[in-house]
């Protein structure tokens, strides 16, 4: 393949890594006769953003809520930090496609809601809700609620609210879907910059190449009926650079189209 | 009530748009389309003026006019006859509304939450909400006789199944995607019930209280004209039988008010209290 | 709900309250509650009586007649609130009051202008059925979709082909729910109206099987008239959902 000098286009079975913190073990998962998952394997590494990509159907969203718990899967094993795991913990935190957000309680509230969950009392969960409001630009919009919040600001309260219980793993269903488009290149750069902030383990799923690429250390493209594991791509893009040079770069492009041609046989 | 947003630009949409001043009536109605009250001053006057003629035509010998049911009113709260007819009304209506409520979320949550519940008594109330319950309440007189307890037992025949089974489809109809958030974060299943479920399904909880309370106005008055004559069942049937027909009119007015007002209040305090996400636009 | 893996349909639970009703009838707890059996035997033989049969006769005619009413003061009147907006603002106070008012209150007033026969009873059922039909009527002409109007009107079509072909059509399953929840209400208020007359059908009937003890006979009654409104409640939702399939696509 001529890209792959550009990009490492990795085999279906991921290389095994010490530092794994989430390993994904044969799962499947099926929907009474419909067989949306089959045989999974992944291995997440600490500190990397990693995207499930896929066309509509493919299970990414699915994968990505048996990882966290919420789904049972049919067979196959989830470990997180070599424990395996069938609920969700707090190791790891969810930040919704339609971000749920508590309507009647206030962006505070909402950001401090795992903490409150877990006991943690009033001041002391305010104190880090504080600072993570801080972190993701929402400063001054403490006690207004999330009706009066745009879509992009709504989302940036999920995503404090993900961050403000210290899981190490961050799950993110298609967290920028419901953004348009300015504020969902924002939202990537500002994504990014977490990243390198925060150390932490992020599992990322969209239906957008562009997206994909721009974002992950690690690309792990799902065929759909059933879900399967069709390619691990590392895009290996150049970081230091802006992100107007990044979107212009012909590593980025090439990979963008690279993952082109191995979907477009699934549009329809 | 919801004034509508009638699409008005559809109407005016086909011809061009032309510059014209405003002339009188379009002053009017650029007014009342800021004022509310506007329009239910409108409404009520229009009404009332045309009861008044109805009653001077008059279109029945048992046709009072408003102002003659008006003053019947007022001659009544004056006496003191109708805020004594209404300590008595309100006992088994409120009353019946209380236990409604309780048992009613009560077992309408359980329903939502629980299969097995829901399997054991959702039929049950589907079949007393659309059945006329109201053939039933001569059946309370033959065990609690014809006092409070017969009352606030019709009031609960009425208000219950809507309130249950509202509160159920508000539990049921919960965002799945809270649920799941509070799953994500550990949330144990108390405080999933208590910190999502519950909140998430107050406004149809509220709804289902505000349909309850209006079954419950009509079974109070079922229950005052049909098991024996109190309150404003009594001030209605005993100038009835008299041809006092101003003052059974005013009786039966002011109840369709009272029931009316006491909603209207219900929805003020639940969208400006407890609903903080409905209280501005 | 689900036993030992195989679902059980949900209706199936009023199977087994029947059952405790039958047993709590046979140990003759209360004489208010006679077992289910002996209830169907008094029932099979009401319906051959020719008082049932008259009675049932004057209460399906007061109900067909005020319903037929509602409907057509209902859905006409729901359509112009729908798109006349003075009219909205006149109506809408009272059409609001009067869906959740007790009209049993109101059935007194309507004894003494119509007399105590069927007009009342007419007049009651249409009183409790029209409220409900005109808000629905209203609620579906106003969410008749802005783009298939604009559709229209980019195609030429002319303002009463725009009302008749895509509003009303578009407003027909609001209209149809708001028909079902007034034929419910409807049946409860000819209910309540014949038990206020308490001289002409069903009403005749409660007061005197009241009268006499005769449990049998009132639950049987009853249970009929709740099978009578459950059946129209079923027929109209089953009517509505081969309306759905163009309401599903909105």
């Amino acid at each position: 393949m001529a890209n792959s000098a550009l990009a490492r286009s990795g085999s279906v079975k991921a290389a095994s890594s010490n530092d794994a913190v989430v390993q994904v073990r044969d799962v499947c998962k099926n929907y009474g006769d419909i067989e949306a998952l089959r045989g999974i394997n992944l291995e997440f590494e600490r500190g990397n953003l990693t995207t499930l990509l896929g066309p509509s159907g493919c299970g990414k969203t699915t994968l990505l809520k048996i990882i966290a718990g919420l789904v049972p899967a049919t067979s196959g094993e989830i470990r997180v930090n070599g424990r395996a795991v069938t609920a969700p913990g707090p190791e790891r935190a969810f930040v919704f496609q339609d971000f749920a957000l508590m309507p009647w309680a206030t962006v505070l509230r909402n950001i401090g809601f795992g903490l409150e969950l877990k006991g943690v009392t009033a001041a002391e969960r305010d104190r880090t809700a504080r600072r993570y409001i801080e972190q993701v630009g929402l400063a001054g919009f403490e006690q207004k609620y999330p009706h009066e919040l745009s879509g992009g600001m709504r989302q940036r309260v999920g995503i404090a609210r993900a961050f403000a219980v210290n899981a190490d793993v961050l799950l993110l269903d298609e967290p920028f879907s419901a953004v348009d488009e300015q504020n969902r290149r924002k939202f990537q750069e500002d994504l990014l910059r977490l990243v390198e902030l925060e150390k932490k383990t992020f599992i990322f799923v969209t239906h957008s190449i562009e997206e994909a690429v721009y974002v992950s250390d690690r690309i792990v493209l799902l065929s759909p009926r059933p879900g399967r594991v069709s390619q691990i791509i590392d895009p290996m893009i150049d970081r230091t650079a802006s992100p107007d040079d990044i979107r212009r770069d012909a590593v980025y492009l090439d990979v963008v189209e690279e993952i082109w041609q191995g979907l477009r046989q699934y549009a329809e | 009530m919801q004034m509508s947003v009638s699409p008005a630009k559809l109407r005016d949409g086909i011809g061009a748009p032309k510059e014209v001043p405003p002339t009188v009536l379009e002053k009017i109605q650029s007014f009342a389309d800021e004022r509310r009250s506007f329009w239910i001053v409108v409404s009520l006057t229009l009404l009332f003026a045309s009861w008044e003629m109805a009653g001077r035509i008059p279109i029945s010998f048992a046709f009072p006019t408003f102002l003659e049911t008006l003053s019947a009113f007022g001659e009544m709260v004056a006496d003191g006859s109708m805020h004594k007819a209404y300590l008595i009304t309100l006992q088994p209506l409120v009353m019946g509304v209380l236990v409604s409520a309780l048992v009613g979320i009560g077992l309408g949550v359980a329903m939502g939450l629980s299969d097995k519940a829901e399997w054991l008594l959702a039929p049950v109330f589907i079949v007393l909400q659309a059945a006329p319950m109201a053939a039933l309440v001569p059946l309370v007189t033959f065990v609690y006789g014809i006092g409070l307890t017969a009352k606030t037992l019709a009031v609960i025949m009425l208000a219950l199944p809507v309130i249950v089974l509202n509160s159920y489809k508000a539990v049921r109809h919960v965002n799945p995607s809270l649920v799941d958030m509070c799953r994500s974060f550990q949330g144990s299943r108390v405080q999933q019930i208590f910190k999502i479920i519950i909140p998430d399904a107050s406004p149809v909880l509220f709804a289902g209280l505000r349909l309850g309370i209006a079954a419950g106005f009509i079974g109070v008055m079922l229950a005052e004209l049909l098991i024996t004559p109190t309150g404003i069942g009594d001030l209605i049937t005993y100038h009835r039988s008299v041809a006092n027909y101003a003052h059974m009119y005013a009786a039966v007015a002011s109840i369709i008010a009272v029931s009316t007002l006491t909603l209207a209040g219900l929805q003020y305090v639940e969208t400006h209290l407890l609903r903080p996400e409905k209280r501005r636009k | 709900m689900t036993l030992f893996g195989r679902r059980i349909p949900m209706m199936t639970s009023l199977i087994f309250w029947l059952l405790v009703w039958e047993i709590v009838g046979r140990l003759e707890v209360m004489f208010l509650i006679p077992p289910i059996t002996s209830i169907v035997a008094a029932g099979l033989n009401l319906v051959q009586t020719a008082s049932w049969q008259s009675a049932s006769l004057i209460t399906l005619r007061a109900f067909i007649y005020g319903m037929a009413l509602a409907i057509v003061v209902g859905v006409p009147l729901g359509v112009l609130m729908g798109r006349v907006r003075v009219i909205d603002n006149i109506f809408g106070l009272w059409v609001n009051m009067f869906v959740s008012a007790p009209l049993s209150a109101l059935v007194p007033i309507l004894m003494i202008l119509f007399g105590m026969g069927e007009t009342t009873v007419v007049v009651t059922v249409f009183l409790f059925a029209v409220w409900i039909i005109v808000l629905d009527a209203r609620a579906g002409v106003m969410q008749a979709p802005t783009s298939l109007i604009e559709m229209g009107r980019s195609y030429g079509a002319s303002r009463w082909t725009i009302f008749t072909k895509i509003i009303l059509l578009s407003a027909l399953p609001e209209i149809l729910a708001g028909i079902r929840i007034g034929l419910i209400r409807g049946v409860k208020g000819v209910v309540i109206g014949q038990i206020l007359v308490s001289i002409i059908g069903y009403g005749e009937l409660f007061e005197l099987y009241s009268r006499s003890f005769d449990m049998e006979r009132f639950w049987a009654l009853t249970m009929l008239l709740f099978a009578a409104a459950m059946l129209l409640s079923a027929g109209v939702e089953h009517f509505e959902k081969r309306i759905e399939y163009y309401a599903g696509v909105r």
